[in-house]
């Protein structure tokens, strides 16, 4: 399978999913490569994003996969000239992974605490990740459910300055994903008084099973 | 980024619209740039990325070298309340930069329901509204766009208008200003220079006087202005400036797609239509150009589709050759080719049934009105033949998608004219039940109406406009007697089309009423979900002004208009001559096949048109 990793910075962070897959289908085509098309009456060119990324959240770990009707050398050079500020490829490789076997991610979460950061905060906020049965309002199949969301939460991380918090964790990325703004309802749930003020979301990395990286 | 902004951002729909950082914009370093224009479109931002003008004149003005042109669009309404709450002015895309951080605000305008958008922009930018409260030389706000040809109602708040097309005339505009900035001019001293552009008209230069019964009695130039400002074209196509690098929005928009400008104006002299007219003469480009601009365009965004737009694609004289060298080009790269307003004679009928682009969206028609007499008086020369051969062959084909826009209220029209659009929907379903290929599919028929809106520069700019309760009965008696209940019948509201149409033909006493109107909230106007018919009333309530004098009184053809201060380049004479043989029922042939002397060949050098 063809792949591209790129990241998602700056002003790029607002574009949705379905932009991303817009943006790639074009840029491909600037860079001058015809992607492989689907058949039909409304064929579209073969792009995929093997995790989608939430609106605002930035990235530098985002996995592409595309198709091509010929054998086309394609560098990262080529893609980043004809891309916009903040999207940038880093590597254009293929691999044999299917994309089923990307079960973590790392992520990281700035929390921004506009009057400092509350005594024992970090401690506590710790303590929660850590403690059984956390559970919050989730998308399911089913609609807005009540969630134990405890069991996708790996691995936790830490550190204290003035006015923020850095929370870094390991979290399933499928079945189930989680949104790692849920990291944030929880603790404004179970933690009213350790709210932060706003949120900056990052994907750091991405796993397989084994905790290697995922490519 | 703005830490305010950012913060604003997750809470907003869409909020890749308010960042700016797509591909190709322009961002200049600003040591080096000493004028600052704020390109302003008072719509949101996938309406305004789809406008091919703002497109053209980011272009133009960012070519010269020192000045920077930026954009700014009209935030949704869950954007404005942010900005609002969190004392956050209005700014530019590319830099981020306050609109009270730039030295001209340019509107480009072209529809009257956005005239609010454009004060509650400068309003949310920190600049004053009314054109008087803005002293000095910064800030100065001018307006371009097809509602510049009836500018009174926005007169209170614009230093100037540009009229026609602005390849050239923006580029004389900033350059002039750039000297004012240099050489320390007053406001004054600038408005004086740049009304003696050709097609710059200064509202504030004119006076206007009126009569006891409200009609205009004079309108009075200052300060040496002229008596009548002529719009601008350009002279030759080909030479016009048509930017092929340009922005790739980072998000969708109305028109995500390349866009290829044929020509300009329209052989057709649909007596209704604005464009038709204000657009004359008509102008192609070269079929040669065209495919290189048409590559060139395609390369560099990366678009899988384009179209060939103008007001009547059809009639571009060289159409044949062009769409099957475009189609070569498009084919082998899959990407579509679309023909917008296409007609429905027989070249057409091949042509887009060639290019399958029916498959998509179905066959649309625009015939106007449901009865040949009716036809003919408004000069809609499509035959109900036409329609019915190109169904026909449709129909055959496998398609069972047909969209039918029509008007109600156009001069002279009787309930036999109403009666005979729900004949004309009868007949296309009797064709498609002879036709069909495959009855199973089921047909679908839509058939919308549209209230009539009289508009300036037309042949029935003095007309009345009927009255909403005369129109919603026109449009229930067609309602009534439409032929299936599977035909999908949607007819527009009539609240907008009646204050469209005060706008559309409204004086410089319209200016307090939208003000006022500003003042209680009205904005988005274009849009249901903000716009508010009350708010209007009580605003006209206020001012004391009757909406009626400028829709069902109608124009005395002796009157003074609000807008004969300005030509377009067609001869008052030749409209009138138009309107008596609408009410005659006579049909004047296209341009192409005889020149019915509108006057507009005048703006050209050499005085003879290449239609």
């Amino acid at each position: 399978m063809r792949r591209m990793l790129f990241e998602k910075t700056g002003t790029a962070i607002w574009m949705s999913h379905l932009d991303t897959m817009r943006l790639m289908q074009r840029a491909f085509r600037r860079a001058g490569v015809v992607l492989h098309h689907s058949q039909g009456y409304t064929p579209h060119a073969y792009v995929s994003m093997l995790l989608p990324l939430s609106v605002g959240t930035e990235s530098v770990c985002e996995i592409m996969e595309y198709e091509l009707d010929a054998e086309i050398a394609i560098t990262p050079e080529d893609m980043n000239a004809v891309l916009p500020q903040g999207v940038r490829v880093l590597r254009v490789y293929e691999s044999d992974r299917k994309a089923k076997y990307l079960t973590e991610l790392a992520v990281s979460l700035t929390m921004l605490y506009d009057h400092g950061v509350p005594d024992g905060a970090a401690g506590r906020i710790s303590a929660l990740l850590n403690s059984g049965g956390l559970y919050v309002e989730k998308r399911t199949k089913r609609g807005m459910e009540e969630t134990d969301i405890r069991p996708m939460i790996h691995q936790t991380e830490l550190s204290n300055e003035d006015d923020k918090i850095i929370l870094t964790a390991r979290i399933s990325a499928q079945n189930p994903s989680l949104n790692p703004a849920l990291l944030t309802a929880a603790i404004e749930r179970y933690l009213p008084q350790d709210k932060p003020d706003f949120v900056r979301y990052r994907r750091l990395e991405v796993y397989d099973e084994n905790g290697e990286v995922f490519r | 980024m703005n830490e305010t902004l950012e913060r604003i951002l997750p809470k907003v729909q869409k909020p890749a619209r308010y960042v700016g950082g797509e591909y190709n914009q322009t961002v200049k370093n600003k040591a080096q740039v000493d004028v600052r224009v704020a390109f302003c479109f008072p719509d949101t931002y996938e309406i305004g990325m789809s406008n091919l003008g703002m497109r053209i004149l980011y272009a133009v003005m960012n070519r010269m070298e020192g000045v920077w042109c930026e954009r700014v669009f009209t935030p949704w309404g869950d954007m404005e309340e942010e900005l609002r709450k969190n004392h956050l002015p209005l700014y530019a895309l590319e830099s981020g930069d306050a609109l009270s951080k730039f030295d001209m605000i340019a509107f480009s305008i072209g529809y009257e329901m956005s005239y609010t958008n454009v004060l509650n922009m400068l309003d949310l930018g920190g600049i004053p509204r009314r054109a008087a409260d803005r002293k000095g030389l910064e800030h100065v706000v001018f307006v371009g766009g097809a509602c510049a040809y009836n500018p009174e109602p926005l007169a209170d708040f614009i230093d100037f208008f540009s009229l026609g097309e602005g390849e050239e005339l923006t580029e004389e505009i900033v350059s002039l200003y750039r000297t004012a900035k240099h050489e320390g001019w007053s406001k004054e001293a600038f408005l004086l220079a740049v009304s003696k552009l050709e097609g710059i008209y200064v509202p504030s230069f004119y006076e206007h006087t009126y009569n006891a019964d409200g009609t205009l009695q004079a309108i009075t130039p200052l300060q040496g202005a002229p008596k009548r400002v002529t719009k601008r074209i350009m002279q030759n196509l080909d030479d016009a400036l048509y930017p092929t690098d340009i922005i790739v929005p980072n998000t969708e928009i109305v028109h995500d797609r390349s866009n290829l400008e044929v020509m300009r104006g329209c052989i057709r002299g649909c007596r209704f239509c604005q464009a038709g007219f204000t657009y004359r003469p008509v102008r192609p480009r070269s079929p040669e150009l065209l495919l290189r601009q048409a590559i060139e365009l395609l390369e560099n965004s990366g678009c899988h589709e384009i179209t060939l737009s103008s007001l009547s694609t059809s009639d571009y004289k060289y159409l044949p050759e062009l769409a099957q060298q475009m189609q070569d080009y498009c084919t082998p790269r899959k990407i579509n080719l679309s023909l917008p307003s296409l007609r429905a004679d027989n070249f057409s009928r091949e042509l887009m049934l060639r290019l399958q682009q029916v498959r998509k969206s179905g066959l649309t028609f625009a015939p106007e009105a449901g009865t040949q007499r009716l036809r003919d008086a408004i000069n809609k020369n499509v035959t109900e033949e036409e329609i019915l051969e190109t169904c026909s062959i449709a129909f055959e084909g496998g398609w069972n998608n047909v969209k039918l826009y029509f008007m109600l209220g156009l001069p002279t029209e009787t309930d036999e004219d109403v009666l005979g659009i729900a004949e004309l929907v009868y007949k296309i379903l009797k064709t498609w039940r002879e036709h069909a290929s495959n009855k199973k599919r089921g047909v679908r028929i839509h058939v919308a109406t549209a209230y009539f809106v009289p508009k300036p520069f037309t042949p029935f700019q003095w007309e009345k406009q009927i009255t909403p309760e005369e129109y919603l009965r026109r449009q229930k008696l067609l309602k009534d007697n439409m032929p299936s209940k599977s035909i999908e019948y949607n007819w527009h509201a009539s609240d907008l089309s009646r204050l469209e149409a005060v706008l559309a033909r409204g004086d410089r006493r319209l200016c307090a009423v939208l003000e006022e109107a500003v003042n209680r909230g009205a904005k988005l106007d274009g849009w249901d979900e903000y716009f508010s018919y009350q708010t209007w009333l009580d605003s006209f309530a206020a001012c004391g002004i009757d909406p009626d004098f400028y829709t069902t009184r109608g124009y005395g053809l002796d009157e003074l208009l609000p807008w004969d201060v300005i030509s377009d380049g067609v001869s008052t004479a030749f409209l009138k001559k138009e309107r008596e043989r609408a009410y005659r029922n006579e049909t004047t042939p296209d341009c192409r096949e005889q020149c019915s002397g509108c006057g507009a060949n005048c703006l050209l050098k050499g005085g003879k048109c290449d239609a």
